[in-house]
């Protein structure tokens, strides 16, 4: 039987990739998903580590999906809810004095001083505004910085009107905190050390900054602006564990008609008279349609399904210059028991960074390709929520462990063991006993995220989502249109506007502008 | 005797300030803390027979505008290019900066040929920064949230010559603004020295490491002056740093102008909302229609201002202004010169800075150990020997040294600063000289250390931060030193700022002085004669 | 007893000798009567020898050699190297035969010319690129993805052009047979126990050839020549007189006629092929190289800037000077200018916004400040745009040669 002939092929099933799929196909085109594993949802997607034991992949919380995404591929239908919407927060200190903050960003905090309590309220005020105007940015098509150029100059006219808005003196303080650094903000306004430590690691979480870099309370704002089912700055489980959003997702694009194919891995885009006419599978299968769409790391999308010769020496070099660092770690732990964390609730996110200093130290040896002595991490049981995770009586620890090299100079394997045994120290500081518990320890470093899931350098956003990274300038300079050099090849992965995360938005702003830009 | 202003200061900027208001016609007095003139840009003798630069060492970045405009030159002021430089590496060999382009690149393709080639497309691409942002320097920062017709012209300006720029040029502008420098040069270069020896102006000043965002243009604020025209170079004033000093305050006397030092200001007089003098620490009153203060905006308002008279967030984002010291100073009276066991004899490179950092890494290093509340362990260290050039500033066959030094902070581990800090941290100076030119520790005949303890004590710089602030985004154009009092004006009608806590900031430029006195003259009605725009770039 | 072997000088010490001597330094020294030096890529090179106006004649009338060692030379090898070449530059890489030279450019992303040059095809998969400027990095980055090995050899070739109506002549008298050598075609022969190519090539607009050899045999092949070429009056030539005869010949300078494009600090100085007239040398065809999405647009949307021959009245030279339509409108800009002794002309090279160059060209004019005895004399010359070369002689292509 022939295979049926799409108009659309878009590489890679994660959710950036399903969303442009289902937006595309909406628009009247037919869409075949090529994903090369076993089934589609990427970085999104949960996978038992151990036997009993499901690890809940790279993400282990939604802080954003983005709304139209939410919406138009109607995920509730297929299948989504979730188990809270604004989960708490628990800054862990070792001695059990914790902090819980509650609500949208830290509405409530339990455990501040009444003027401490005042300072972030006001503090948390307007990094709420401040967010709340840049938050249209992530559900458009980024401007160019050129005339003639395709700029939604609506959009951009309603955005900019939104931050003059702000009035006089918060119109200022956008201006003058826009690059500024994290731990200065926070130091300015509060005093109480694990507020700002539990702040600056949420500032820093899958970034290659520490608090202290310019640049970084932009990172804060960029997860404030995050939103799921309508809660502002969302911290969202999933039920049935995170594979559910990329199942939905998946369910939902098929219900609209859109095919996905799995186990086909592309091994390169087939280029004729200077345009994608399609890709080539690693068996060698030819699939062809007017366009092609990747929604996979752009580095590896030019360097290797592309290749330098379809391209100009300038432009190679702007994406081998892309800085794709990952500074984060993935930890699993099989826990026989509940451990416990000197009382903290466990169906909280447990944030292990004592202070915005300690957070700074993690990064440090990063810097240059050592393991810290003490990482910081972001901890969540997904056992502790629902059933499912791990055997009964059991528990399924996930750790986002900041910070780990990408390139450590001791090797990859001497480090990742450095990095597994200062993790489970750390742990145990914080839940004496929990280091008993353990059946069964997995850790990813940066290199491991990269081979597992295709993450050049292990950086979540396929590109470090720096300021020099944002915007016009993501994925590269003058290329930051979901356009790409080659006619009707198209990119709409993470590594382009506005960056990862599992929100979809990168994706369906990329099959917007391309239902724009070929005006059907 | 009321003065039509009383400048509070006499550093470079007071003066620069004082003397172009002078005149236009003013009746200025300069009031100095200490027995003698120069903030930050002085020439002392603190060895008998031997000039210091103690504080600040080197010049480009003094406008060549105000040179001319004050008749420096004719004040005694020389300035004196390089001849070289160096940077020593860990293996015994040295990268040199040769002021021959050829020379230059055969000394670069001995550490890596592709760098070698590479050099003049970065130098290229730096230069067009500095093409962009040279006209800014004598401008009033435009208020973004204002509609005044000025406010929304300079807008218009500054968006026209933005637009000037291709699409390109105008990513790799931004790019450049907000990227790290170690991630800047990456693009760049390979060879850790190359790396090493371009980095070393991103952090002179600076409380960043080189991998932290926001150096590159701290690269540039460094890179953007020039000596008669060639674009980045550096070079000594003859006789010391004092002697900028000293032409301006020749050329403020010729003009009219009064300086009078040992008197420290105690409290600036404000009278229903305005400046009308200040009280001296000796209880004198000096009365002026208006006062302009040298010092830093944090001494300006925390210190000799009432807080009352200030609106409340004023005073917070004052006292959130980031001025934290990042370097010291050792001032060294040498019997002999070093000899450096890299460099062959006689090779020009001693004529210029010198360096000990040969990577990226360590210089990062050097400044977690900062960030930590200590000085560096392997400190970084910008040094140069005036005197190599300048036979005026020691006797014949002796020299003097300048080592400037980061990181040191304002504080060690929380706690001021103590005898022995300052003695150890000399010893790591010192150490790492010797180790690059045995014997050098048995040639020197006195060493001045100064720590930003001693920076703030005598020179009053907040924290010992020689730029009055730090050179972050969130501290620089309208936004130095606080959004919404960003043109030298401050909440206090008739109070003025000069120094370099406001636009564009810090090192000898003279610019925040006379741009402060042109917004004076502004606020006067009276023309700006004598006073010369910005030199392009043609 | 053992020979000393000389003592090498410290590597660190090049800084005594910024300009280094070329490997014919110790002949074009003695032959240097002027002593009239001139820097060129990190050498010193002669500028005139004796007599500017004996040396021109000589490349016109006789046989003259010109010390080339200061260009730079890339040598590129690999499987790839082919591919590699089409990539980079304009023309196609590919269809250039072993043994064969063409002159070509490249340019960067925006369709600006980086540089111009000749490739050599030494072997299947072995080139060399001799260029006017320093292009490492941009000849590695082009490389990646490629299978080739891209290496600086400026030092280890020397060169020397033979250029002039008797050049053939010459290198006969020398024992070198050239007789079915076409132009830009190679050929090697062995001499003083190395090797020497020889290439059919040149910068003069008349038949010449240039010489390639290893710098250990450069002296000998020196005095080769000159034996060999004194009845036919062979002389070295300096870099002025060179300049005279590529003005004559048309040929453009990196640096002198345009601004490479990584070198322009500004933005409008950088010229693309279009603008260059050098367009006829890009092979659209041939694949995907560097520039030619821009180079597409470009041919779709226009250029704005054209390079011409202009012929200007009277005998005085414009150099520099600007060009004027209707005497008022500044509408370009004179790179290289001469009276030409050879076509009793008064030619120049420039850069004229379009559509001067062609639609509104009969209205142009050339302002001249001519220095004479301290001041200067103001002249508004009319110009006309005219083909180039000024000066293509058929002896340039006869092949074989004729003996003058």
């Amino acid at each position: 039987m022939p295979m049926p002939s799409f108009d659309a092929i878009v590489i890679g099933g994660g959710t950036n990739g399903l969303a442009c799929a289902a937006r595309l196909q909406k628009s009247g085109r037919r869409v075949l998903v090529l994903e090369s594993g076993a089934e589609p949802g990427g970085a999104a997607l949960g996978r038992e580590f151990a036997p009993g034991y499901r690890a809940p992949g790279l993400a282990h919380l939604v802080t954003t999906i983005d709304a139209r995404v939410e919406r138009e591929m109607d995920l509730g239908r297929h299948g989504l809810s979730y188990a809270g919407l604004s989960l708490p927060s628990t800054l862990v200190a070792p001695d059990g004095d914790h902090l819980l903050l509650e609500g949208e960003a830290g509405e409530r905090v339990a455990g501040l001083s009444e003027a401490e309590r005042l300072a972030w309220s006001e503090l948390r005020g307007q990094l709420m505004r401040f967010a709340g105007v840049l938050a249209p940015f992530k559900e458009m098509t980024p401007p160019r910085i050129a005339a003639g150029a395709g700029n939604e100059y609506m959009k951009l006219g309603k955005l900019g009107f939104g931050i003059r808005r702000l009035g006089k003196d918060d119109f200022r303080e956008f201006l003058r905190m826009l690059l500024i650094n994290v731990y200065d903000v926070l130091n300015d306004d509060l005093t109480d050390p694990r507020l700002k430590g539990i702040l600056a690691h949420d500032a820093v979480l899958g970034t290659w900054l520490g608090p202290r870099s310019p640049n970084s309370l932009i990172h804060l704002l960029n997860r404030l602006a995050g939103q799921v089912a309508g809660r502002r700055a969302a911290v969202a489980l999933p039920k049935g564990g995170m594979g559910a959003v990329a199942s939905a997702m998946a369910k939902a694009a098929e219900a609209q008609g859109v095919t996905i194919r799995t186990g086909a891995r592309v091994a390169a885009i087939l280029v004729e008279d200077d345009r994608a006419v399609g890709v080539t599978l690693a068996d060698g299968e030819e699939l062809r349609a007017k366009t092609v769409v990747s929604a996979i790391n752009p580095k590896t999308t030019f360097l290797s399904l592309v290749g330098p010769r379809h391209l100009d020496t300038g432009f190679v070099n702007r994406v081998r210059a892309m800085k794709s660092r990952g500074g984060a770690a993935k930890l699993h732990l099989a826990l026989k028991g509940a451990p416990d964390f000197r009382g903290a609730d466990l169906r909280t996110r447990l944030v292990l960074a004592p202070s915005e200093t300690a957070v700074e130290l993690s990064f440090n040896a990063v810097k240059y390709g050592e393991v810290p002595e003490r990482p910081v991490m972001e901890v969540i049981l997904p056992s502790a929520h629902e059933g499912g995770h791990a055997p009964d009586g059991h528990h399924i620890l996930s750790a986002i462990v900041q910070f780990a090299p990408h390139a450590p100079k001791a090797g990859p394997d001497v480090a990742r063991q450095e990095m597994l045994a200062r993790s489970l120290a750390v742990l145990e500081d914080h839940a004496p006993g929990l280091r008993a518990l353990v059946e069964h320890a997995e850790l990813l470093m940066p290199y491991d995220i990269e081979a597992r899931y295709g993450m050049v350098g292990g950086n979540w956003h396929h590109g470090e989502l720096s300021v020099e990274q944002m915007l016009f300038l993501r994925p590269f300079a003058g290329t930051s249109q979901y356009a790409t050099p080659l006619s009707d090849l198209w990119l709409a992965g993470a590594g382009c506007h506005p960056g990862g995360g599992i929100s979809g938005a990168a994706g369906w702003n990329a099959a917007e502008r391309i239902i724009r830009g070929t005006g059907r | 005797m009321i003065y039509d202003a009383v400048i509070v200061g006499a550093g470079h900027n007071g003066l620069v300030a004082a003397s172009y208001l002078a005149r236009a016609g003013l009746k200025v007095v300069v009031v100095e803390k200490n027995d003698w003139i120069g903030g930050a840009a002085v020439s002392r003798e603190l060895y008998p027979g031997f000039t210091y630069s103690n504080c600040s060492y080197v010049s480009s970045l003094f406008r060549p505008e105000i040179m001319r405009d004050l008749e420096l030159p004719r004040h005694g002021l020389q300035i004196l290019p390089y001849e070289g430089g160096a940077l020593f590496t860990e293996g015994g060999d040295y990268l040199g900066m040769f002021r021959n382009h050829d020379a230059n690149r055969r000394e670069i393709e001995r550490h890596s040929p592709r760098d070698a080639e590479a050099y003049d497309r970065y130098a290229r691409d730096v230069l067009r920064h500095c093409r962009f942002i040279r006209p800014m320097l004598l401008r009033t920062a435009a208020d973004p949230a204002s509609f005044r017709p000025r406010d929304i012209a300079e807008l218009a300006w500054l968006g026209k010559q933005m637009f000037g720029l291709s699409e390109m040029a105008m990513y790799d502008m931004i790019r450049f603004w907000t990227m790290s420098i170690a991630d800047y040069l990456d693009e760049y270069f390979e060879n850790p020295a190359v790396k090493a020896y371009q980095a070393v102006a991103s952090i002179i000043g600076t409380a960043l490491g080189p991998m932290s965002p926001g150096t590159a243009y701290v690269l540039l604020h460094h890179a953007m002056g020039d000596v008669d025209g060639n674009v980045g170079a550096w070079g000594f004033a003859r006789g010391g740093m004092g002697s900028i000093t000293k032409a301006l305050a020749a050329s403020l006397k010729a003009a009219g102008g009064e300086i009078r030092t040992g008197s420290g200001v105690e409290r600036i007089l404000v009278s229903n909302g305005r400046a009308t003098g200040v009280v001296l620490e000796n209880g004198d009153e000096v009365s002026g229609r208006r006062v302009v203060s040298n010092m830093d905006v944090k001494r300006t308002f925390l210190k000799h201002v009432d807080e009352d008279e200030l609106p409340a967030s004023f005073v917070k984002r004052v006292k959130n202004f980031k001025i934290r010291g990042s370097s010291g100073k050792l001032n060294i009276a040498l019997d002999r010169a070093p000899r450096f066991t890299a460099l062959p004899e006689g090779a020009p490179n001693m004529k210029g800075d010198l360096h000990f950092t040969d990577s990226i890494e360590k210089m990062e290093r050097a400044y977690d150990d900062w960030k930590a509340g200590h000085f560096s362990r392997d400190p970084f260290q910008d040094m140069m020997i005036p005197t190599m050039i300048d036979p005026t500033m020691a006797p014949p066959g002796k020299h003097f040294m300048s080592c400037f030094i980061q990181y040191a902070p304002p504080k060690i581990e929380g706690q001021d600063w103590t005898d022995a800090d300052r003695d150890a941290f000399a010893k790591a100076c010192l150490d790492q000289i010797e180790a690059h030119a045995p014997g050098f520790k048995d040639s020197i005949l006195h060493v001045e250390v100064r720590t930003p303890r001693e920076l703030e004590r005598e020179v009053g710089l907040t924290e010992g931060n020689i730029f009055q602030g730090e050179l972050t985004f969130d501290q620089l154009l309208f936004n130095r030193p606080v959004p919404g009092y960003a043109q030298y004006r401050s909440p206090i009608r008739d109070l003025w700022i000069c120094g370099s806590s406001t636009h564009p900031g810090g090192g000898v430029m003279g610019a925040p002085g006379r741009n402060a006195a042109a917004e004076i003259l502004r606020d006067v009605k009276m023309p700006k004669k004598d006073m010369s725009d910005a030199y392009a770039v043609l | 007893m053992k020979a000393e072997k000389p003592m090498q000088p410290d590597p660190r010490q090049h800084y005594l000798t910024p300009l280094r001597q070329t490997t014919f330094h110790p002949r074009t020294a003695a032959a240097n009567r002027l002593n009239s030096w001139g820097p060129w890529g990190g050498y010193t090179t002669v500028l005139e020898y004796d007599d500017l106006a004996m040396e021109h004649s000589a490349i016109r009338n006789a046989a003259t050699v010109y010390d080339l060692c200061p260009m730079v030379k890339y040598r590129v090898r690999g499987p790839e190297a082919a591919a590699y070449l089409n990539r980079l530059t304009v023309r196609n890489a590919a269809k250039l035969p072993v043994g064969a030279v063409h002159y070509t450019i490249w340019c960067d992303d925006a369709g600006h010319i980086i540089d111009d040059g000749t490739l050599f095809r030494l072997g299947e998969a072995d080139f060399r690129i001799c260029c006017q400027e320093r292009h490492l990095p941009w000849l590695l980055d082009s490389a990646f993805g490629f299978e080739v090995s891209v290496a600086e050899e400026t030092e280890e070739i020397a060169a020397l052009s033979l250029q002039g109506p008797c050049s053939f002549a010459v290198l006969k008298a020398a024992g070198f047979d050239v007789a079915a050598l076409k132009p830009f075609r190679m050929a090697t022969f062995g001499f003083d126990g190395g090797e020497l190519m020889i290439s059919r090539t040149g910068f003069t607009g008349d038949l010449g050839y240039e010489l390639w050899i290893a710098p250990d045999h450069a002296l000998a092949l020196w005095d080769c020549l000159f034996e060999a070429g004194a009845p036919w009056g062979l002389r070295p030539i300096g870099t002025q007189a060179l300049d005279l005869a590529r003005t004559e010949a048309g040929f453009i300078i990196t640096n002198l006629d345009f601004v490479p494009a990584h070198q322009a600090v500004r933005e409008d100085r950088v010229r693309s092929p279009f603008e260059m007239s050098l367009d006829w040398m890009i092979d659209w065809n041939k694949g995907h190289f560097t520039g030619r999405r821009a180079l597409l647009a470009e041919r779709e949307r226009g250029s704005r800037w054209a390079f011409v021959g202009l012929d200007i009245d009277g005998n005085v030279s414009a150099e520099h000077a600007i060009v004027y339509h209707d005497r008022k409108r500044e509408v370009g800009q004179i790179t290289a200018a001469c009276w030409s002794p050879t076509l009793k002309r008064n030619i120049a090279l420039a850069h004229l916004e379009r559509p001067y160059h062609a639609g509104k060209s009969d209205n142009l004019w050339v302002e001249v400040y001519a220095m004479r005895e301290l001041q200067y004399v103001k002249l508004m010359l009319r110009a006309k745009v005219c083909d180039r070369p000024f000066f293509n002689p058929d002896r340039r292509r006869a092949t074989p040669p004729g003996p003058f």
